[in-house]
Parts: C-alpha cells; structure tokens; sequence
C-alpha cells in the first residue's frame, strides 16, 4: 500500500493504533466519573507545558507531563474542598496554564512554528523516539488500569460508599488523574491539545449507548477509538487533511450512529416487555 | 450499661446467629454512640448538641424534615464529617478506617447510576473488593459469597441482569446484599424509602427485621417520612438540628415535639404496637 511507504505514516499509524487502545480504556473511566471538562483543562494545561519546554530548549513532551499531571491533581485537589466545585477548578486551572503558555511563548524571542503542531495534532512530526515515548507510557496507563481495575470501578460507581468499605479513593482519585495526564500528553502528535480530549470522552461515551456490561463497553470503545484513529489517519492522508480534526470528526460520526442504535434498541426493548 | 440514659436496652437477642455470641462477649452493647457532638457550615450549625445512641441489635430510626440534618449525622457517625465540638465512637472506637469495615453504608438512590455498566451481581462483589486486596479480581469463591447474598435478599434470579434496569426496590435489595458481604454490624440507611413504592417498602423492613433478629444486625435508617420510621424503628429519635426526642415509638411522641422538628401546619398520625396493620407485620416477623 502506498500509504505505507512513507515513515512517518508507519510511524502514526503505529502511535495511533496504541494511543487508541490507551485513550479508549481511559475514556471508559471518563465517562463513568462523569471527567469529561477535567479532560478538556488537562489536556489545555500541556499548552502551558509545551511553551516551557520549547522556551527552555528541553522535551516538550516532558515538560507537557509535568504540567499535566500537576495541573489534573490541582483540580482533583481543589475540586474536594468543600467550598469549590471541580467545575470551578478546571476553569481557574485551564485558563492559568494556558496564560503561562502565551507567556512562555512570548518570552521566546523565535517564533516557534512548532507550537500550532502541539495544538492541532501534527503526523509529520512523529519520530520513532516518539513511537518509544508513547509506547512506554501507554504500557504504564494500562497497566495502571488493569491492576485497579475493580478498585477504580467501585470508586466511579459510588465514591462514598467506596469510602466506607475500605477504599482509599482519595489516593485513587489522584492516581487516576495522573493516569489521565499520561493518557493526554501521548495523544498531543497526533490529534492535538485542543481536540484530545474528544478522544477521551467519545470511544467510552459510544460504547455506553449500546452496552450495559462493563467487558463489552470496554471492547467497544477500543473498537471505536481504533477505527477512528486509523481511517481518520488514512483519510486525511488521502484527503489532504488535519489529521486529528479528521480523527475527532470519524468519531464524532461513529457516536451519532451508536446513539441512534443505542435509542432504537431501548425502544425495541420497551417494546417488548 | 447503666449510663444509657433512655431507651430499650438490648442484652443479646435469644435468636441464633454468630452475631450474637460475639455480642454475647461485649460488654457496652452500645456500637454508636454520639456526644454533645456539634456540626457547623458556612457559619450556621446543621447539627446541635446532639446526644444519641443505638444499641446492638435494634433498628434506630431518624425522623425529621428536609435540612434537618439527617445524612449529615450519617456520615459524622462513619467519620465521613468531623465534629467541631463532641466525640463519636462506633463499636467503641473513633469512627477510623477499622471500624468502617463493620459498618454497610446505603447511600440514597441515585438516578445518575442508571447507567453504569455493571449487573446486579457486579454490585455485590463490590461489597468484597476491599477484603481480597489489590491486584486481585474476584474469584468463584466471591461469587458464591455474592450469590448468596442476593438469594437471602430474594435477588438471586436477578443476578445478572443491568443494575439500571432494576426498580427501585430491587436495587437496593442489591445495595443490601453488597453492604453484607462484609459482614457488617451495623446497616446505615439514608432515605431508604426514596424511589421505592409501598409494596416494595413493606418487603424491605421485613427484611430488615430479620437480618436484625437472625443475624443481629443494627440499622441505623434516617427518613423524612415518620409513618415509615415510626412502624418500623425499635426507637425513634426526632432530629430538626438538634435531637427532640429519643425513645420508643410506641410512647407518644407529643405535639410538641412535631411542631419543633415540622413545623406548625403538620398532622401526623403516629403508629404504635396496637396499631392492626403494624401488629400483624410484628407477628408475621
């Protein structure tokens, strides 16, 4: 295939195909803590991040996390005080790392083309030490989830009552909002701070209409995160098209039709009974 | 024993169960004890110089309105609010991180859990997760623990059906069976009457009632509604803030009381043994 020749589609295809099993898993739990806007300000916060590393002359990627995972246990944080809500906390957290950003970029005396790849997701910019970088931490975030698993479930389901039986949930909220910075910063190359965090709400969110056992709901938000990071990739390439506005748009259009089949099939249930 | 300054004192009920030799062996049969304990927020108090306790063994029952503070005392009891003035004990102890894993907590019925992809079964495993550590997932052998649980609570056949698509009464027959699998002492109930019809309500004190007299069990149960607490409570404490009445159900709660925990323009008629309906649910237990 002549989509293959090229390397640096090797390389996306490669980084997507794991960043979609990584985000699909994550997102499963997004959308069952109802985390979707903490998504949305965390991945914002990398901006913060990527400015500093670019300004400094080290790894955006590096400096990308630190500004994640500080940023998404700030809200975790704040949002549990009694007198914030999370809500609150995403906005004050979202807006200040984005200013720091402009600030970062500002103090930069180059013009940095670089920075609008970070923002919308730039496949050219894939290098195998990237592929290295996402293949590491994708490990680390399933990892994390599969070993608390049953643990992050019972939390999701019912913090409190998770509380009363033993769980430490203040310590596996952070924990999964570190997971959740990890998840986002390896998705930044491919669809971009501004648009990752639809892949971290729309593969768990389709996956809920049609499904109401967690094994399968699992299964098909990989499904759904997977087909829209492939063909998103191999129609932009075709297309001439950004690629992660194309990856986010496939999605967009997979939930619609699973919302509409999640509707008739609750209707033909109804019926039925 | 002799400072408990009201109410009916439960020795250790004569009905078999293992609950009951271990109680046999306490010698406070106190497990909830609340001490002039206040609780304030945003500068108001929401709970005042509030006495209370519940006895091993009998279902206490927390009467009062809207705001009057009812699920906070729930939660200042598992330690999930601290007091700023006064002292909790649960099974003599502060409420810690021990003494929670002998207490099932049932949280209201939350509509926002509609969804949530789990089945009937999945829920009461739940109520093990704690006990077989992390790392590890639930085995055959937890499964059977939660399959019998559901079949005391009458769930068995529903055991793999969505969680969401049960009626209210079903789910919290399943709250039930995952507040048992760890064994608890103590049940605490926040509106547990909320989303459930009368039918159902009826079935679930009856189950009450005999986890209380087989295996021992206290509940602690918080309600707005009086007719439900008065008929199945073995004491009542009427709560707008501070606590207006402790004791049975059975005295006569006086006018007095009423209008200091609901206000003037209430009429209640309040249950008592004599009661025919209630009489013949007692026997029926």
């Amino acid at each position: 295939m002549e989509i293959l020749d090229f390397e640096f589609m090797q390389n996306a295809f490669l980084a997507g195909f794991i960043l979609s099993i990584v985000l699909a898993v994550v997102s499963f739990f997004v959308v069952l803590r109802r985390y979707s806007f903490i998504g949305v300000g965390v991945a914002h916060s990398a901006f913060g991040g990527v400015a500093l590393g670019s300004l400094l002359g080290i790894s955006p990627t590096l400096t990308a996390l630190g500004f994640a995972v500080i940023v998404s246990n700030a809200i975790g944080y704040v949002g549990r005080r009694e007198r914030l809500s999370t809500d609150t906390a995403i906005g004050i957290f979202f807006a200040l790392a984005m200013a720091l950003g402009v600030i970062f970029i500002g103090l930069s005396d180059k013009y940095n083309t670089d920075l609008f790849g970070y923002l919308f997701g730039n496949i050219l910019a894939i290098t195998r030490t990237d592929i290295v970088v996402v293949g590491v931490l994708g490990t680390i975030v399933l990892l994390a989830c599969n070993f608390f698993f049953k643990e992050l479930l019972f939390v999701a389901f019912d913090s409190e009552v998770a509380f009363v039986s033993g769980m430490p949930v203040v310590f596996l909220d952070h924990f999964f909002l570190t997971i959740l910075a990890f998840a986002v910063v390896i998705s930044i190359k491919i669809v971009g701070i501004v648009l990752v965090s639809a892949l971290l709400v729309i593969p768990g969110a389709a996956a809920s209409q049609v499904t109401d056992r967690y094994a399968p709901m699992i299964a098909v938000s990989i499904g759904v995160a997977l087909i829209s990071t492939i063909g998103g990739l191999i129609i932009s390439y075709y297309a001439d098209l950004a690629s992660g506005a194309t990856i986010v748009t496939l999605a967009s259009l997979i939930f619609f039709i699973m919302f509409g089949v999640g509707r008739l099939r609750k209707r033909q249930r109804g019926a039925s009974i | 024993m002799d400072n408990i300054p009201y109410g009916r004192r439960f020795p250790v009920r004569s009905a078999a169960g293992s609950f009951n030799k271990q109680a046999a062996g306490l010698k406070n049969p106190v497990i909830a004890e609340l001490n002039d304990v206040w609780v304030g927020y945003d500068g108001k108090w929401v709970l005042k110089s509030i006495f209370l306790n519940c006895n091993a063994g009998e279902i206490l029952g927390i009467v009062g309105p809207n705001g009057a503070g009812k699920s906070t005392l729930l939660k200042v009891i598992i330690g999930l609010i601290q007091p700023e003035r006064g002292s909790v004990s649960l099974f003599g102890k502060k409420p810690g991180k021990e003494a929670r894993l002998d207490v099932g907590y049932l949280p209201q019925i939350s509509h926002a859990e509609r969804s949530f992809p789990v089945t009937a079964l999945d829920v009461v495993l739940m109520g093990i997760y704690s006990r077989i550590g992390l790392f590890s997932r639930p085995g055959r052998k937890e499964k059977e623990i939660a399959m019998d649980m559901l079949s005391r609570v009458n769930m068995a056949e529903l055991a793999g059906r969505p969680f969401g698509v049960l009626s209210g009464g079903q789910q919290q027959r399943i709250h039930i069976a995952r507040a048992l699998c760890s064994n608890p002492r103590l049940l605490l109930l926040d509106e547990p009457s909320t989303g459930v019809d009368s039918v159902a309500q009826e079935d679930f004190y009856l189950l009450l009632a005999k986890l209380r007299d087989e295996n021992g069990l206290s509940v602690i149960m918080v309600s707005h509604d009086i007719g439900v607490i008065t008929s199945h409570a073995d004491r009542v404490a009427c709560l707008n803030i501070e606590v207006h009445y402790h004791g049975e159900p059975d005295m006569c709660i006086s006018d007095e009381v009423m209008e200091k925990v609901f206000g003037k323009d209430l009429k209640i008629m309040v249950h008592d043994s004599k009661c025919a309906t209630c009489h013949m649910r007692h026997e029926d237990v």
